[in-house]
């Protein structure tokens, strides 16, 4: 993975000293609370329910061993024991202290990590495919292409006050993993008919209160243009984004305003002033970001005999088996495969980890994984380099951790905002929901047989649980000062993206439950052989699961 | 006289801000002596105002740089103003009048915006800060300018990205 250099720590330290001066001015009176505001934003401090928020940025879910024991200290140093992985692939705190973040930044920055622009009217974090550099499906790695965009978003002089946040996401293969038609930017990496590197780019898709599927304003840029067309888009985004109400301020509502073709011509004609300036990448940049993302030393492994080991050892114990069908993924390495813990056991907020098991996914990463896991925008954490071989043992050590919930993909593997628990915004919570569900979902037998479902909840329209892309997706909304979930269906993030259809009247929180075993019900009923959930709901449409949902006890 | 850092240095303010009129921009008087005037007010008035040497103009943050565009150089100084601190369409203009239209005299924001974005208007090209606010501590404010010394990203001061000068 990419290792800081003397720049991007100096870069960081100086980083650190400013924001704990202006922590310092606001705490002695000198820096107005709404001057400091879009400051601690960010450097990833939000003001919440309970206590201050903060959120670490992890670039496109990469870390390493050290840092996530850095991070285990930090969760029983200065929190109460645990942290919590985001749909942005960040961590996020919910107990620090705001005259301890200074400290928690400088401890931060020992190991390469920050919150910088985690938060904010900035250039997020940028998200990626968390089985990048492994995934059988690939077609470039998107990391070295990410990194590049880290530098160039950190500290952006011009864009750090746009009218509202910024999110990009990279995918390099066939299969979107990134869900990049629903971020400001989404970026696909093709190659062309000559085998050189390019970009389709999505621009205006994006989620909240009015959540859009993105535009495809640009079929193939070549890879050397990246930072001036990504610069021509943030220009005109800043320049000419609503300013006037926050609500209109994303450049979704722009794109759409403008038509996606006229946004497009007010990009290409300002980047025909950038195309060829000092930003246009060069040959050895990109191979020097490249070579931080080369391969880790695999060993060569027989394939074959070591599948035989493993299916050996998979008809001698069920359980074991059963996580391989759900937590292991295929490998582009022969004898390696990628295995996903899982942070979703029933009963535990989806995405909650504590100090101690990031000790040992730390150790566990040292041990099968080249010292390196990575985040997922699902809240899970991916170890992407195990062999085969030793899959038994790493998953012998994660059941006894907790994190083999062989869940991955299903029903119960839940993506879940922190909702009226934690977040000041929530119209209802949302994790007593998600657990209730997977109370409900209990079977696993029963659970594998309904294939991949994503079921996505968010405490609120803001949509950080990803609802509307949720194949089944949970919205919490308030009705009369109670809290209600309202149901919506055939939302999907992946390459035919798509935005679910609110079902109908919202339920109580007891009825949640029943509710969705009802809609799995009705999926049962109509589903062809192997058919997934969202396909037989795009075929059949919402009325039959409305018809039982809805339908008058009797 | 008020003050300004400009430069990086504290020193008087010999110019005058003059607002956005009320009425049309046609009819707006502009005062004799060193005098900052809307872009408006420019464009209405620049048959007879012409000749003037002793002229500035401003930008508000919803007015485009391509206003002044090619003319940017007849100007001494141009204001970019900051409605709110928040409005970050300054940083923007300021590039443009420094990069896509060449101007070499002085930039400065004027408005609200915060010391704390020192830096990075630095960056931007703009080299004269008029806070709105007259209680701010220059001195103090002064040095929010040294608080990033190093940078990744191609802009005004620094147009060599760090990718293409890392060694
Ligand atoms: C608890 C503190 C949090 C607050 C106050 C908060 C606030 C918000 C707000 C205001 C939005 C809407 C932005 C807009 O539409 O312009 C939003 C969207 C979002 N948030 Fe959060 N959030 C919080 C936690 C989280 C967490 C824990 C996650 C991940 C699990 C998350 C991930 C997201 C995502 C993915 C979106 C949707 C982005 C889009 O519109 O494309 N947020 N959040
Ligand atoms: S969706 Fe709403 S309730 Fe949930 S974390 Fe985001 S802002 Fe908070």
């Amino acid at each position: 993975m990419y290792i800081y250099d003397e720049y991007d720590n100096s870069i960081l330290r100086q980083r650190v000293a400013q924001f704990r001066g202006q922590t310092e001015r606001f705490l002695a009176g000198e820096l107005p609370p709404e001057q400091f505001l879009p400051l601690r934003l960010q450097n990833g401090l939000y003001v919440q329910r309970l206590a201050p928020m903060l959120r670490i940025n992890v670039p496109y879910g990469m870390i390493n061993s050290t840092q996530i024991r850095k991070l285990a200290h930090i969760a029983r140093h200065y929190d109460k024991g645990y942290c919590h992985v985001s749909t942005r692939q960040n961590i996020q705190y919910n107990w620090p202290d705001l005259t301890e973040v200074p400290d928690i930044l400088s401890e931060l920055a020992d190991v390469g990590m920050h919150g910088t622009q985690s938060s904010g009217n900035c250039i997020r974090n940028t998200t990626s495919d968390q089985f990048a550099g492994t995934a059988p499906d690939e077609i470039v790695d998107p990391r070295p292409y990410c990194e590049i965009i880290r530098q160039w978003s950190s500290f952006h002089p011009e864009f750090a006050f746009l009218p509202r946040k910024f999110k990009i996401a990279v995918t390099g293969s066939t299969q979107d993993r990134a869900a990049v038609q629903v971020h400001d930017i989404g970026l696909q990496i093709l190659l062309n008919e000559k085998g050189e590197v390019g970009f389709q780019v999505y621009v205006g898709g994006g989620l909240g209160r009015t959540p859009c599927i993105g535009s495809a304003i640009r079929d193939f840029l070549p890879e050397e243009d990246l930072l001036s067309y990504l610069e021509a888009i943030l220009r005109v985004y800043n320049l000419y984004g609503r300013r006037d109400n926050k609500y209109k301020a994303r450049i979704k509502i722009l794109v759409r305003a403008l038509t996606p073709e006229v946004f497009a011509q007010k990009v290409e004609a300002e980047w025909q002033y950038l195309k060829d300036g000092y930003n246009k990448l060069t040959r050895d940049e990109i191979e020097r970001a490249k070579g931080f993302f080369t391969a880790p030393a695999y060993d060569t492994i027989d394939n074959a005999a070591a599948q035989a080991a493993v299916n050996a050892q998979a008809s001698e114990s069920v359980a074991f088996g059963k996580w391989l069908q759900r937590n292991v993924r295929e490998h582009k390495v022969p004898g390696y495969a990628a295995v996903t813990l899982s942070l979703k056991p029933t009963g535990v907020a989806p995405g909650d980890i504590t100090d101690s098991q990031l000790e040992i996914i730390a150790n566990l990463a040292d041990e099968f994984s080249f010292g390196e896991a990575r985040t997922t925008h699902e809240q899970n954490i991916v170890l992407a380099d195990v062999k085969k071989t030793e899959l038994f043992t790493l998953w012998q050590k994660a059941k006894a951790a907790g994190f083999a919930t062989p869940n991955i993909g299903t029903i119960t593997d839940i993506i879940c905002c922190p909702g009226g628990d934690f977040c000041s915004l929530a119209n209802a919570k949302s994790i007593p929901i998600a657990e209730a569900i997977q109370r409900q979902f209990e079977d696993l037998d029963y659970v594998y047989d309904l294939g991949d479902i994503d079921l996505n909840i968010s405490g609120c329209m803001n949509a950080c649980g990803h609802h509307h892309v949720g194949h089944i997706g949970i919205l919490g909304v308030d009705k009369a000062g109670k809290e209600f979930y309202q149901v919506q269906l055939g939302g999907n993030a992946s390459n035919d993206a798509s935005l679910g259809d609110v079902l109908g009247p919202s339920f109580s929180a007891e009825d949640m439950p029943t509710v969705i075993q009802k809609l799995v019900d009705v999926y049962l009923a109509n589903r062809t052989a192997e058919e997934l959930f969202i396909d037989t709901y795009r075929r059949i449409g919402a009325a039959p699961f409305k018809e039982k949902v809805y339908a008058k006890a009797n | 006289m008020p003050k300004l850092i400009k430069d990086g240095l504290i020193v008087e303010n010999t110019w005058t801000l003059i607002a956005k009129p009320e009425g049309e921009a046609a009819a707006a008087e502009v005062p004799a002596g060193q005098v900052i005037i809307p872009v408006s007010v420019w464009l209405a008035q620049k048959e007879t105002l012409q000749t003037r040497t002793d002229i500035g103009v401003w930008l508000d943050s919803d007015e485009s740089a391509e206003l002044i565009g090619a003319e940017a150089n007849r100007f001494p100084v141009i204001g970019v103003n900051f409605p709110l601190f928040m409005d970050g369409r300054a940083f923007s203009s300021a590039r443009l009048l420094r990069e896509r239209y060449g101007f070499t005299g002085e930039l400065r924001a004027v408005g609200n915006f915060i010391r704390d974005q020192l830096c990075y208007l630095r960056r931007c090209g703009v080299n004269a800060f008029a806070f709105a606010n007259p209680e701010i501590n220059l001195d103090e404010a002064a040095k929010s300018l040294q608080d990033l010394q190093e940078y990744y990203q191609a802009a005004v001061d620094q147009p060599l990205p760090l990718f293409r000068r890392r060694a």
